[in-house]
């Protein structure tokens, strides 16, 4: 008999917006609140997780294009390049700036360059934590 | 430029990052990991030459003042530890061209061995020392894949027991730095030193003490704790056991150098006494593995052990001259036994086996490989003028020198069956009738570079003690004199 995943696969679609923008709150928060680049990024690849049960991984692999193995490497980069940032002021590695901004629409913001260290870890977290789902999964 | 300290870690692990992004090129892979590897060695030669114009240099991670932050500390001991790692993995890099094979090179091998030079670096320049056991996993994990890589049912085995014992002593060092941490509350290394002598080494400290020296041990292959490394060390190509017996062993005995003289120097009794014993017996335990096995590997792998143990009690007698004798050994051992791996790596290669039974009359058809490996077992054993000499006729001095008899002649004994063990391999398996093997056709004059300019470098560092031995002492001086390294730190 041919098992029919319309439920799980409608709700899915529905409940995986509300957690990537989970994540992404979470990501966000990270300075003020609990919450970070590390929770962001397994919450982001929980939500792909989801589409994995529900869906295939030929599917998926065809929503999302993205070679996770590289997004590693991006992550890194990130990362890295937020502390060789201070190297080219002759700082010491890794010393972030802060300042606030004035953006059009969302008024006085504080940007500080932590936010780019942890926008590494989230990409390598995601990477990570997808590149071993993925290997497991299509290993037989 | 006061980032210079950390450059010997940041090149290879951009270049470990920026290899990700071409795993099937192998051109890319090899030039990309071969100039990364240069400027390493580049930018720590000048870093020891820094080092030792301009004293102890110090870097505040992320701009926060010392206690408070993460502090990389670069002294002449750690830049010159940080300068020979860096030589070995540009010959490990060179020689893995022509042995690792193209399946591995595609399966990001340079990647991971960039990240194990982060690690080691890392783990010498460190000033702190959460971030020690940080690195110390960078390094164990590098390790771990480069153990596993290839997947042969020798290495799966050894894998496991190799990754099960240093995830118990990861975990040890962890449970080690939180019960440092609830006596003292810091974790900076120099500020850790200073609030021990505050407190006077009360009978907790000597714990933690040992327990380090259990955590330090479990890495570095001390009597008691070295059983995991003749199985481990026995899996994996030539290279990595290179990369593997030159350094990852030697990092736990940086680590039990550096925090056992500059933390635990006020009651020293039980503790040396113990490092003491545990030395002598390491050696003993070695030489007997050395003299007994028939098999090259083994042989080489237990004269890692015979020289963890002498480079321990050279740390356990822990006068100035001791000291310098076992800093001296330290990088002696790491650059030789790089170029003895590499060697018998290329007679596995040529031969097909490491049974040395199976092994005769190499020296007719392979000349320059017969000769580097006489010149490199000679180095092994300490015969002057070459490079083992100097640091071990310092360590029985010393020895000598504070009563220690039985530890110092066992150290005196200990050249005697090494030289016996790797001249072993000499005469059997270069010496004798010339045997027919199917490999003839690797390809050893290109193997041959890494080991013939690591065999030099252990010459010249025996022949030129006079110009090395000014960089040691000042090294030796910062370990017994720990208001140094504080000073420098802390800037009081």
């Amino acid at each position: 008999m041919k098992t029919n995943d319309l439920i799980l696969q409608t709700v899915s679609k529905i409940i995986l917006f509300v957690i990537i923008l989970f994540s992404i709150h979470l990501f966000f928060a990270g300075h003020y609140h609990p919450g970070g680049g590390f929770v962001g990024g397994l919450m982001t690849s929980g939500a792909i997780v989801l589409l994995l049960l529900a869906f295939d991984i030929k599917t998926v692999g065809k929503i999302l294009p993205v070679d996770y193995k590289k997004l590693i490497g991006i992550g890194l980069l990130f990362s890295v390049g937020t502390g060789l940032g201070a190297l080219v002021v002759d700082l010491p590695f890794l010393t972030h700036v802060f300042g606030y901004v004035n953006l059009p629409i969302l008024g006085k913001t504080s940007l500080h360059t932590a936010v780019l260290f942890d926008t590494g870890v989230f990409l390598l977290v995601i990477g990570v934590t997808m590149t071993i789902i993925q290997t497991i999964g299509e290993s037989e | 430029m006061s980032n210079l300290l950390i450059l010997p870690i940041l090149i290879p692990l951009l270049t470990g990052i920026s290899l990700i992004f071409f795993r099937k090129n192998i051109a890319a892979n090899r030039g990309i990991s071969l100039a990364g590897s240069l400027f390493t060695v580049a930018a720590s030669v000048v870093l020891v030459d820094k080092v030792f114009h301009e004293g102890i240099q110090t870097l505040n991670v992320s701009n926060w003042e010392a206690p408070f932050g993460i502090t990389l500390v670069s002294d002449t001991l750690s830049a010159l530890l940080v300068l020979s790692t860096s030589i070995i993995a540009f010959a490990c890099v060179l020689y893995s061209f022509w042995s690792i094979g193209e399946e591995l090179e595609r399966f990001y091998y340079y990647p991971v061995l960039q990240f194990l030079i982060v690690g080691v670096n890392g783990a010498f320049t460190t000033g702190d020392i959460f971030n020690l056991f940080v690195f110390f996993e960078v390094m164990l994990m590098s390790s771990y894949v480069l153990l596993v890589l290839g997947g042969t049912k020798i290495q799966l085995r050894e894998s496991i027991k190799y990754i099960l014992v240093n995830v118990i002593s990861s975990a040890l060092f962890v449970i080690t730095v939180a019960y440092l941490y609830s006596v003292v509350g810091t974790l900076n290394m120099a500020h850790i030193s200073v609030r021990i002598s505050q407190i006077g080494q009360p009978g907790i400290i000597t714990v933690i003490a040992v327990l380090f020296l259990i955590v330090f041990g479990i890495k570095g292959a001390i009597f008691p704790l070295y059983f995991w490394l003749p199985g481990s060390y026995y899996a994996p190509s030539a290279p990595v056991m290179a990369l593997f017996g030159a350094l990852l062993t030697k990092v736990g005995v940086y680590s039990i150098m550096r925090t056992y003289t500059l933390f635990f120097y006020h009651d020293t009794g039980y503790t040396f006494g113990l490092l003491q014993i545990l030395a002598v017996l390491t050696i003993v335990a070695g030489i007997i593995g050395a003299v007994a096995y028939w098999d090259i590997k083994n042989i080489i792998i237990y004269n890692v052990i015979i020289a963890i143990g002498v480079i321990a009690f050279g740390v356990s007698v822990s006068t100035e001259e001791s000291l310098s004798g076992s800093i001296f050994y330290l990088i002696h051992d790491m650059i030789i036994k790089a170029a003895l791996f590499m060697l018998i790596g290329i007679m596995i290669k040529i031969t097909g086996t490491s049974n040395l039974r199976k092994i005769s009359g190499l020296l007719r058809n392979y000349p320059g490989l017969g000769w580097t490996f006489f010149i490199a077992a000679l180095a092994l054993a300490g015969i002057p003028p070459l490079s083992g000499f100097p640091g071990k006729l310092l360590i029985v001095r010393s020895g000598f020198a504070s009563g220690d008899y039985w530890g110092a002649g066992i150290v005196l004994m200990s050249s005697l069956f090494v030289l016996f063990s790797v001249m072993k391999i000499f005469i059997n398996g270069f010496w004798g009738p010339v045997r027919a093997y199917e490999h003839k056709e690797a390809p050893v004059k290109w193997l041959l570079i890494s080991p013939v300019l690591l065999v030099t470098l252990a010459v010249m560092y025996g022949l030129g003690t006079e110009a090395v031995y000014p960089f040691i002492s000042k090294a030796a001086e910062t370990l017994t004199n720990p208001e140094i390294y504080i000073n420098a730190v802390l800037k009081e």
